[in-house]
């Protein structure tokens, strides 16, 4: 799965972005961000607060209770600033 | 009048042209009654600020301004839809969004721009960082409670 990061979130994790392979446990966006949050310490102090972290699916906008099986690219990212 | 009028939307990192945006949603036609645009710009109250720096999501910034988009066109008669919406570096004084909304009437065209303006600062995937001038290393503007008050307003009870 592909994943990529914006703004602050990819500048504390240190990386645009990856692919990985998630255990099977992982199903939901929630699941997803506890264990990048066992990652390391840049992924962890990206992820200190998880509930603010804004999360797409395939490059629409999801929840954390959203499972995430069959997605191709997710999207983590501080809440938008554009406008 | 078609009924899937389609919106114009682009993401784009140069400058626009305001009026020549207008002029290609009235041009040739007889039948618009209002124009309502609304520019955002850099803007720096102190004096401190050398850039904004405008990181966003290649792909889902124009998909998600496109939902944004067709939800104004469900809600209000229009007769023309713009939305540009620039990235990188945007100096104080310089353009960051230029919303158009031309309909028969004044009252669509005010509250579909105010709806796509509301909902672009909280749904399209943009954020700025700051960079001012005494040091090389800026910081994220940080989202206001205030803006996801303003989208609420609009949603249906």
């Amino acid at each position: 799965m592909k994943l990529v990061y914006f703004a602050w979130v990819r500048e504390r994790i240190g990386r645009a972005e990856e692919e990985i392979d998630l255990p099977a446990q992982v199903q939901t966006v929630s699941d997803l961000l506890s264990y990048l949050q066992s990652r390391g310490e840049g992924y962890a102090s990206a992820l200190v607060r998880p509930e603010v972290i804004r999360v797409a699916i395939d490059r629409e906008h999801a929840r954390h209770e959203a499972r995430i099986s069959g997605a191709s690219e997710i999207a983590l990212f501080p809440p938008m600033t554009g406008g | 009048m078609p009924s899937s009028l389609a919106p114009t939307i682009r993401v784009q990192r140069e400058d626009f042209d305001l009026a020549g945006e207008v002029a290609w949603l009235t041009g040739g036609r007889t039948d618009v009654g209002a124009v309502v645009t609304f520019s955002g710009l850099c803007r720096d109250e102190e004096g401190t600020l050398a850039a904004l720096e405008l990181e966003h999501y290649p792909g889902m910034a124009e998909g998600e301004i496109e939902r944004i988009a067709e939800d104004a066109l469900d809600r209000w008669p229009l007769t023309g839809m713009t939305v540009i919406h620039r990235f990188g570096r945007i100096r104080p004084g310089e353009n960051i969004v230029l919303v158009v909304a031309a309909s028969h009437h004044r009252h669509a065209a005010f509250e579909a721009a105010s709806f796509l303006m509301d909902y672009l600062k909280t749904r399209a995937p943009f954020w700025k960082k700051e960079h001012p001038q005494d040091r090389a290393e800026g910081g994220w503007v940080e989202a206001k409670e205030a803006d996801d008050e303003a989208t609420a307003r609009w949603r249906k009870g």
